[in-house]
């Protein structure tokens, strides 16, 4: 029965990631509304930190494929 | 497990064809690819230039252009000016001058009317004075009719020119 | 760790944006579909064990088994059928056991299918026997083991007490590793040929579209991130990691023969991939890196026993990190389209595919975009990394 307490584990990743990464999309969008002319810096930077929130996820998430898939 | 196990034989091929690649790309790839577009680079950067030079020189010569038509253009400013202040000054010389005649001739008018008159005046003087002359010399042998008279008479004449 | 943020790739994202068509909230979407396909797996593979547990349902189709085998590497290119007797193509097999032995993996896919219990759980497991050429090895889950006395041995779902050889074989992900680079070599070499002939003119054709993303790579990724002056050397490898993980990302979408191999989605790919980046910051780097390990400035010294270990495990997270997002990112792409395609078998009906076609379809465009988003990030992390190692020090 360990695979759905992986399951468990995985969707918790995802909540957290999904927060953090609503957060910084969220944010952006602010950002760029706000000022639309630093929109293309705000998307790199927004690219690169969704990246590292997705890649700590993605470690949670790769975790409990382990533990799942076993 | 074995998802995130990495596999020796696939690492070996992995390794074999990326540095192979790596090399290949690199030594036949890259480097004639980046230096073509650097020297487009170069070229455009060149060529920008150019037309900026060119630009500046073209500003450079129409703003010389436009200096020698403001020269021109007070060059003969200039000389309309002069010549206007020629004919001014023909206008006024002849101006002074045809004053100057009119007044020599006024003048000369002048001299002449007071001749003349100074003349009339001296033959009315002796026309006068031989008049008077006569008027007197009848008065005269009026007078010195009598001896009386021609005592006061004289009296009264050596009066006078005592007197003058 | 610091991190530059690069100011001016506004033009590489714009240019990226251009190409590819992204937007802030696509990227957002993405990562989250990415980190559901990764959840829906658990869940699905869940279901293995279930599945293996219960004997009854050997025929049924096992979602989560066919997605599991498909991610993974394997001696035969499988085309259409079922798995055992379907169409496939066989892929040489190459061990190194007292020589190198070379044959065909179809002595081992079409040999003796045996079964074998357990030791430890008493299940019954089934491996592939060679025959022929490849008489005296076993594979399971195409692992291929030496046998001892015709047969392997089983513990706790594990090969036990069988020695594993060692095998160069090339497999599915090798064969699309040699097509991804016969794919890149023919695309550059043409390329660096048009320049070659033409001289330093503006691009026509194929250079046209590949020369704004090599002016991105150099530009946007390496000059800004790595610093004036000296990112020339470390162009190359940035060009060449960024358009081998974008091309083998795209070959591994295409669903028919050239492609559909999980290649950049594989551990050991992006393993070698993230050591090279690591090699590369490790070879480049200054006194003012190790100084920044070692006695970070700012630093009280009361605290340096915690803060060197930190410094130290920082320099392997870096790369780890993007081991795992590459992985993780093409894997999750392969699955979820794999699991939309797989609602049609799930409920034997086609009328479904109504539904998981144009989802799959709109997965996998999203998915092209996630191969040109992950190289341009591996290329980008890359030059932080390298940028970071080759800085000097402020003053």
């Amino acid at each position: 029965m360990y695979g759905s307490i992986a399951a468990i584990g995985a969707g918790l990743a995802v909540l957290g990631a999904g927060i953090g990464i609503g957060q910084i999309g969220g944010k952006a969008v602010e950002g760029i509304a706000r000022n639309p002319e630093a929109s293309g810096k705000i998307t790199t930077t927004m690219i690169i930190a969704a990246a590292l929130i997705e890649g700590v996820a993605l470690f949670g998430v790769v975790i409990g494929l382990l533990g799942g898939a076993k | 497990m074995d998802l995130v196990t990495p596999d020796l034989g696939l690492l070996f091929w992995t390794g074999l064809v990326f540095s192979l690649l790596l090399f290949v790309l690199t030594k036949f790839a890259w480097k004639p690819i980046l230096g073509a577009v650097n020297a487009r680079e170069q070229k455009i950067s060149e060529a920008l230039e150019l037309a900026e030079k060119t630009k500046v020189e073209m500003k450079a010569l129409q703003s010389e252009n436009e200096n020698l038509l403001k020269e021109a253009r007070a060059q003969r400013d200039s000389m309309l000016k002069d010549a206007k202040n020629a004919s001014d000054k023909l206008i006024e010389e002849s101006k002074d001058k045809a004053k100057l005649e009119a007044d020599k001739i006024v003048i000369a008018a002048k001299e002449a009317i007071k001749n003349e008159k100074l003349q009339a005046m001296s033959e009315l003087k002796t026309h006068v004075a031989g008049l008077s002359l006569e008027i007197a010399e009848k008065i005269i042998r009026g007078e010195l009719s009598s001896d009386e008279k021609q005592k006061a008479l004289a009296e009264k004449m050596a009066e006078d020119i005592n007197m003058n | 760790m610091i991190f530059k943020i690069p100011l001016a790739t506004i033009e590489s994202l714009t240019t990226f944006a251009r190409i590819f068509g992204s937007h802030q909230m696509k990227f957002v979407s993405m990562s989250m579909i990415k980190l559901l396909a990764f959840t829906l797996l658990v869940v699905f593979s869940t279901s293995i064990s279930f599945a293996s547990g219960d004997n009854s349902t050997e025929k049924e189709f096992n979602v989560g088994e066919m997605i599991m085998h498909h991610i993974k590497d394997a001696h035969e290119w499988h085309l259409w059928g079922p798995e055992h007797g379907g169409t496939s193509i066989y892929l040489p097999v190459i061990l190194l056991d007292e020589g190198m032995k070379v044959f065909s993996s179809k002595t081992l896919y079409h040999g003796e299918l045996k079964s074998a219990i357990d030791h430890k759980t008493h299940k019954t497991v089934t491996y592939y026997k060679g025959s022929g050429s490849a008489e005296g090895y076993g594979m399971f889950h195409e692992k291929i083991y030496k046998l001892n006395n015709g047969e392997l041995n089983f513990e706790d779902g594990h090969v036990h007490g069988n020695i594993k050889v060692f095998d160069f074989s090339i497999t599915k992900n090798v064969l699309s590793l040699f097509f991804g680079a016969a794919i890149i070599l023919a695309l550059m070499l043409s390329i660096s040929r048009f320049y070659k002939t033409n001289g330093a003119v503006s691009p026509k054709g194929l250079a046209k579209f590949i020369e704004p993303l090599v002016i991105v790579v150099r530009d946007d990724i390496a000059k800004e991130n790595i610093g004036h002056g000296k990112h020339h050397k470390y162009v190359p490898y940035l060009l060449t990691i960024f358009f081998f993980i974008w091309i083998n990302n795209l070959l591994g979408l295409v669903p028919i023969l050239p492609g559909g191999a999980n290649l950049t989605g594989n551990i050991t790919i992006t393993f070698f991939l993230a050591l090279c980046t690591l090699l590369m910051t490790l070879f480049s780097s200054n006194k003012n890196y190790w100084k920044h390990i070692f006695a970070t400035p700012g630093v009280p010294i009361a605290l340096m026993p915690i803060m060197i270990p930190i410094e130290i495990v920082g320099i392997f997270t870096k790369p780890f990190a993007l081991m795992i997002r590459l992985f993780a990112n093409i894997t999750a792409g392969h699955i979820i389209i794999l699991a939309l395609i797989s609602i049609i078998f799930i409920n034997k009906n086609l009328a479904w595919g109504a539904l998981s076609v144009p989802m799959a379809l709109f997965i996998s465009c999203l998915e092209m975009l996630v191969a040109a988003l992950q190289a341009y990030l591996f290329a980008l992390l890359s030059a932080l990394f390298i940028g970071a190692a080759v800085e000097e020090a402020h003053h």
